[in-house]
């Protein structure tokens, strides 16, 4: 009680301390997410400028994001970027539009889930990449071939994640619908639906992110004359470095640009996630 | 459903048929042989119990003796193993009943706004636009509701959110209401405030309804008859009538018979949990 008592006091009376001070100063912690970003680039330059890495294997930070601005401006880098966001959406698409009913039927289900729980789990874990020369065979070298292997890995995760959405979805939810009359399909689509959105959307999240690195991978492995990954490998070859770390780059900027909009959507979409 | 349906005793064991006793007049749910088990233990075994009509039903009892149990095997959402159980001469799926759970954070369905939940089981029975908004308007004035329906479940307070799932529960004009521990998540301005107006809605409507309570005081304050269990194998320990007028008030908790009937429901109370 009294530990409990002290840790209600604590925080107290160091609010009334702060308070008065806080309105007038300038929201420091407001640029803290930015201190990350520049320390690497201050370290980056420093690595350049004194020499620790010869500049042929690494430019600056401003030569690489001079190359990554014009290149996206209309240069070549725009339509390699361009080109692998195309790949990446569709093999998303692909995975979306059969992934998530089919998780969501294979989750009402529970037996059926069970029955091919093992397969699902063990091509989960199975590095999609580690599939490239299985779909080599069947797809040929083609870009039907990178799409298709992206849609795969993705795929698997938003079956996942839908089937897991809908058979843990709150109990009491799917009895208050069964007190007031419901019958099995609209507890399904008008609880069990909703209920797995949230997890669905954790899933189309992943989804994207595990489409967009096997888009990459495939573009630098399987014959390949366009995409960041090709661009990645060739500058490589050719040690033109500022075009491959602008590509990096790039790459990452495409990445965490999905991520960012898959949780805004995912914000509207599921308002009530987490209250 | 199908575990509501009589069920022929002597099939299940080896016992001659008991003949089926009707409750005395005014009896609105028969319960005869009524038999759970959980874990290969009886809970309840051979329970028969009559709960009469247009009254308040409180269930109290000791922990662990079934009391949410009881009410659920009776609303159809906890299956039972044998006996039968009987609204009016009717089967449950003949019966519209309403339902308030204790936790009405997962009982509302926080996609739908709050107003479209109470709307639900209206929607579910088929009704008409104009009859579903008739209805809810009858509810907003019968509970003199003060806060935005148009909001989502979520933005409400819980005393909020738990006037709304009273109101979605009884929205359909239900034969019984059952209420499994609708105060405890309150606090206690709210339970004061949703106990009145239940007490409103019942002497406008006379709906018969079930309580689980384990607030003694609460229990006896809204019952005609409190129904006193032991521990388990659980058995009727006592039913106790409490007739004192209504509309009850604060002045009631001090009258002499409610302060008797509360004393006496005590005093069986700890007789059982000692036994």
């Amino acid at each position: 009680m009294a530990e409990a008592a002290a840790a209600k006091t604590a925080p107290w009376t160091g609010a009334s301390d702060a308070a008065p001070a806080l309105p007038q100063k300038f929201p420091w912690a407001r640029l803290l997410p930015a201190l990350g970003p520049v320390l690497l680039f201050v370290l980056w330059d420093a690595a350049v400028r004194y020499g620790y890495i010869k500049a042929i294997l690494l430019p600056t930070p401003w030569d690489t994001l001079v190359a990554l601005v014009s290149g996206l401006a209309g240069g070549p880098l725009m339509i390699d970027f361009a080109v692998t966001v195309k790949r990446t959406l569709e093999a998303f698409a692909i995975a979306a539009i059969i992934g998530v009913p089919l998780g969501v039927l294979l989750g009402s289900n529970e037996r059926a889930y069970r029955s091919v729980e093992f397969l699902i789990d063990f091509f989960r874990s199975t590095p999609s990449s580690a599939l490239i020369p299985l779909f080599l065979l069947i797809f040929g070298v083609s870009d039907v071939n990178k799409v298709a292997i992206a849609a795969f890995g993705a795929l698997l995760i938003v079956l996942f994640n839908s089937a897991y959405g809908v058979m843990n979805a709150r109990k009491q939810r799917i009895m208050a619908a069964k007190v007031m009359g419901a019958s099995r399909w609209q507890i399904f689509k008008d609880v069990l639906i909703w209920e797995s959105l949230q997890p669905t959307f954790v899933g189309l999240r992943s989804a994207v992110s595990m489409a967009l690195v096997i888009v990459i991978v495939a573009e630098m492995f399987i014959g390949s004359d366009t995409g960041l990954g090709h661009r990645i490998i060739d500058a490589q070859q050719v040690l033109n470095v500022k075009s491959m770390y602008s590509a990096i780059l790039s790459a990452g900027i495409l990445g965490y640009a999905l991520n960012v909009l898959f949780l805004v959507i995912e914000r509207r979409v599921v308002h009530w996630s987490g209250r | 459903m199908n575990d509501m349906r009589p069920i022929n005793v002597a099939a299940v064991a080896d016992v001659p048929v008991a003949p089926f006793v009707p409750g005395p007049a005014g009896t609105h749910i028969t319960i005869r042989g009524l038999t759970k088990y959980f874990a290969g233990w009886p809970l309840y075994e051979n329970f028969d119990l009559n709960i009469p009509k247009h009254k308040i039903v409180s269930v109290f009892g000791p922990n662990g003796c079934g009391k949410s149990t009881l009410i659920n095997m009776i609303a159809g959402l906890v299956p039972i193993d044998a006996g039968e159980i009987l609204f009016d001469g009717k089967s449950l799926a003949d019966t519209k009943i309403g339902y308030v759970f204790q936790n009405y954070r997962e009982a509302m369905f926080p996609w739908l706004r709050t107003i479209d939940n109470i709307a639900y089981p209206l929607k579910l029975a088929g009704k008409s636009k104009a009859e579903l908004d008739r209805r809810v308007a009858e509810l907003v004035a019968s509970f003199d509701v003060k806060f935005d329906l148009n909001r989502f479940p979520y933005e409400l307070s819980g005393g909020q959110q738990q006037t709304a799932s009273i109101m979605r529960a009884l929205a359909p004009e239900p034969e019984v209401l059952f209420l499994d521990e609708p105060f405890s998540a309150l606090d206690f301005e709210m339970t004061l405030f949703i106990r009145e107006k239940l007490q409103e809605v019942f002497m406008q409507t006379g709906t018969t309804m079930m309580l689980v309570s384990h607030d003694l005081e609460e229990a006896v304050y809204l019952a005609d008859e409190v129904l006193l269990l032991t521990k388990r194998p659980t058995r009727i320990a006592e039913i106790l009538r409490y007739g004192d007028a209504r509309p009850r008030t604060v002045a009631t908790l001090s009258e002499p018979s409610f302060i008797a009937t509360k004393k006496q429901s005590l005093e069986i109370f700890q007789r059982e949990v000692r036994r």
